[in-house]
């Protein structure tokens, strides 16, 4: 093992798996890729593996186990299949990144609270809108409390795969969840709705923040332009359509202005199309946490030696 | 043809002319006359369904679940029904839901998205509900299309499927042919639910009974979305002069049309203009009043809103990117003002 890397692996071979896969070989930052696991030997993710030189196996989380130098892996499974893999990894000393939505460990959102879990060893990073959406409601909570956020996902219906849909309430609860606990709004609610155009549409997110009191908007103005600027050096197609603009809503607290945020995702083509903003968000989100951590280790370990 | 089982929504429909503004009172006064009147499904929800209560739709004033449970006392023979989206509202909603007094629950999805809805029939069939599937702006696919989504909902337990012409942009043979597909294929009842946006709610709903339709909705006065829905009291009359009344009391509806429904409404629902664009470019019915307000505060027509919507292919519950094109919009006609400034 080269000194200043860390070994990772890939767990599923599926879409998500494969995206991910060109992320780190493209910017792999103080990681090696060492392994791609899948459990599926004629699955497109494992012959891509294969094809560019990387170490595979269709035995999934054994061959990990086998192998004691890879420290971090990134778990692209399902939630059921995860929970079975979080004990295991658990047990044999490697940190998870978790894609899945079996949430086993503390959420993650890069820019806004992985320095607090960088001792974690499992991180689970919520859900596509959540990543998405949760940096932007943080970066209102910051500069003024927050009695009420919430999101409106829309995604192509190509980039909606299977476990989406068949657990399309797990996302909305879980975002919602995400919007309280990391992004700081005391009550929050979360939609998803899935757009069948032909061409597909990129990922669009709309944000609805209303403050507790009164704000001063350029505050908020300067820090959601700070907040797009930091998930940018990872997500490069993340970007707002318009400025917040700022409408007065009839809500239960009575007339309240409301911040609204338009958001775009285009993803960056790696392995999946431009138009899955939705899934190139949390392969984006996963190689930047793998990154973190990665370094983290190397700094632990020159302390110890 | 056979006389229609009738569901009556204009206590979600109307929910949206409403601004989801229904009190306990006024859902009392017409379940009672509803039920009174021979009518055996009564829905009562948010216009867009169980937790639709939000800043993207606008928030109820009464609480869904404590007008669930009026309806429910105030009805003596009318089953109380719940409209539900999944990707809005939840399974736990639906417990709610069923807690609070419905037996019947509608399950709608986007005409081409049938597969979310299968944790939600599941679970409506375990808690001993009867099941409706909702294929929304069935306008947007064909036929042959939508009698296979219509076949996932048969399949997840569905025991009636609806061919819902949320955009009110069908013509009488768009409908018939769409519900003749869906009794080709499927083995449980066909359902239709139309608006008024071209002026074709009636005529619609009778295209959709001569091709075989089992169940229709309406509500009293027409109000609902858009500009609002095959009137209640008119399909009664009508079926009554068809020889399909099945039981309705044609003058009870026309008294609970005028006298009670009336009015409370805010506006009639009419198709003039913005409601007419509508159903001419195809999008969800529910955007007019958001388009409106949009339309006023960014100084944009709500007309050519509506139709750029159309031209972006949304769909059901994307009330959000009324603004989105807006803004854009509104910007565009900045540039063109600067533009000819110049010249």
């Amino acid at each position: 093992m080269q000194a200043d890397k860390v070994k990772v692996a890939i767990l599923g071979s599926g879409n998500i798996g494969a995206d991910l896969m060109y992320k780190l070989l493209r910017q792999p930052g103080p990681m090696e890729l060492a392994l791609v696991a899948g459990i599926d030997p004629a699955s497109e993710g494992l012959a891509r593996a294969r094809q560019l030189g990387i170490a595979t196996s269709a035995n999934g989380i054994e061959a990990i186990l086998a192998d004691p130098e890879i420290r971090i892996v990134f778990d692209a499974t399902s939630a059921k299949a995860h929970v079975r893999h979080a004990k295991l990894l658990r047990e044999s000393g490697r940190i998870a990144i978790d894609l899945t939505p079996a949430a086993r460990g503390p959420y993650v959102v890069p820019p806004v609270n992985l320095g607090e879990h960088l001792r974690a060893a499992n991180v689970n990073l919520i859900t596509c809108g959540g990543q998405a959406t949760i940096p932007l409601v943080y970066a209102v909570s910051r500069v003024t409390p927050v009695r009420y956020a919430e999101m409106v996902s829309t995604v192509a219906s190509r980039s909606a795969g299977p476990g989406t849909r068949q657990n399309i309430d797990e996302f909305t609860f879980t975002t919602a969840r995400g919007l309280e606990a990391i992004g700081g709004a005391q009550e929050a609610k979360a939609i998803i709705i899935l757009n069948p155009a032909n061409p597909p549409i990129l990922m669009r997110n709309t944000i609805y923040v209303m403050p507790e009191g009164d704000f001063d908007e350029a505050a908020v103005q300067d820090s959601v332009a700070q907040m797009v600027a930091d998930v940018q050096h990872y997500v490069p197609g993340y970007r707002l359509k318009n400025l917040p603009v700022v409408e007065r809503r009839a809500t239960p607290w009575g007339e309240r202005p409301v911040i609204i945020m338009l958001l775009e995702v285009e993803g960056a083509g790696d392995f999946l199309p431009p138009y899955a903003g939705n899934l190139d968000i949390m392969t984006a989100a996963a190689r930047r946490v793998g990154e973190l951590f990665a370094a983290h280790l190397l700094k632990t370990m020159e302390v110890t030696a | 043809m056979k006389a229609p089982r009738l569901t009556d929504t204009t206590l979600r429909d109307g929910s949206h002319p409403m601004r989801h503004q229904f009190t306990r009172e006024q859902v009392a006064s017409i379940v009672q006359a509803l039920d009174r009147a021979g009518v055996p499904v009564i829905e009562v929800s948010h216009g867009d369904g169980l937790a639709g209560s939000s800043l993207q739709y606008g928030f109820s004033h009464t609480s869904e679940f404590d007008l669930i449970e009026t309806a429910r006392s105030h009805a003596e023979r009318a089953k109380i029904a719940a409209l539900m989206l999944p990707g809005i509202g939840t399974r736990q909603e639906l417990k709610e839901a069923v807690a609070r007094g419905i037996q019947v629950v509608r399950i709608a999805t986007q005409c081409t998205e049938a597969d979310v809805s299968e944790q939600h029939f599941g679970l409506a069939k375990e808690l001993g509900l009867e099941t409706v599937g909702f294929l929304m702006m069935a306008h947007m696919r064909p036929p042959e299309a939508l009698a296979e989504q219509a076949k996932l909902m048969e399949s997840y337990g569905a025991d009636c499927v609806y061919i819902v012409d949320s955009a009110g942009a069908m013509l009488p043979s768009d409908a018939a042919a769409r519900v003749r597909a869906l009794k080709e294929a499927l083995s449980v009842q066909v359902g239709f639910h139309a608006h008024n946006n071209l002026g074709l709610g009636i005529g619609n709903t009778l295209a959709a009974l001569e091709a075989g339709a089992d169940q229709i909705d309406g509500c009293l006065r027409g109000l609902g979305a858009g500009a609002g829905n095959a009137a209640t009291e008119l399909l009664a009359a009508v079926l009554d002069r068809l020889g399909l009344n099945p039981g309705l009391d044609v003058f009870g509806l026309m008294d609970a049309a005028e006298y009670i429904v009336a009015p409370i409404m805010p506006f009639q629902p009419f198709p003039d203009r913005d409601a007419i664009t509508i159903g001419y470019a195809g999008v969800y019915s529910t955007f007019l009043l958001h388009a409106k307000r949009a339309g006023a505060q960014y100084g944009v027509d709500p007309r050519e809103i509506l139709v750029e919507l159309g031209r972006r292919q949304a769909v059901a519950g994307q009330e959000d990117w009324i603004i989105d094109v807006a803004l854009d919009l509104s910007r565009r006609h900045t540039a063109g003002t600067r533009k000819e400034s110049r010249l």
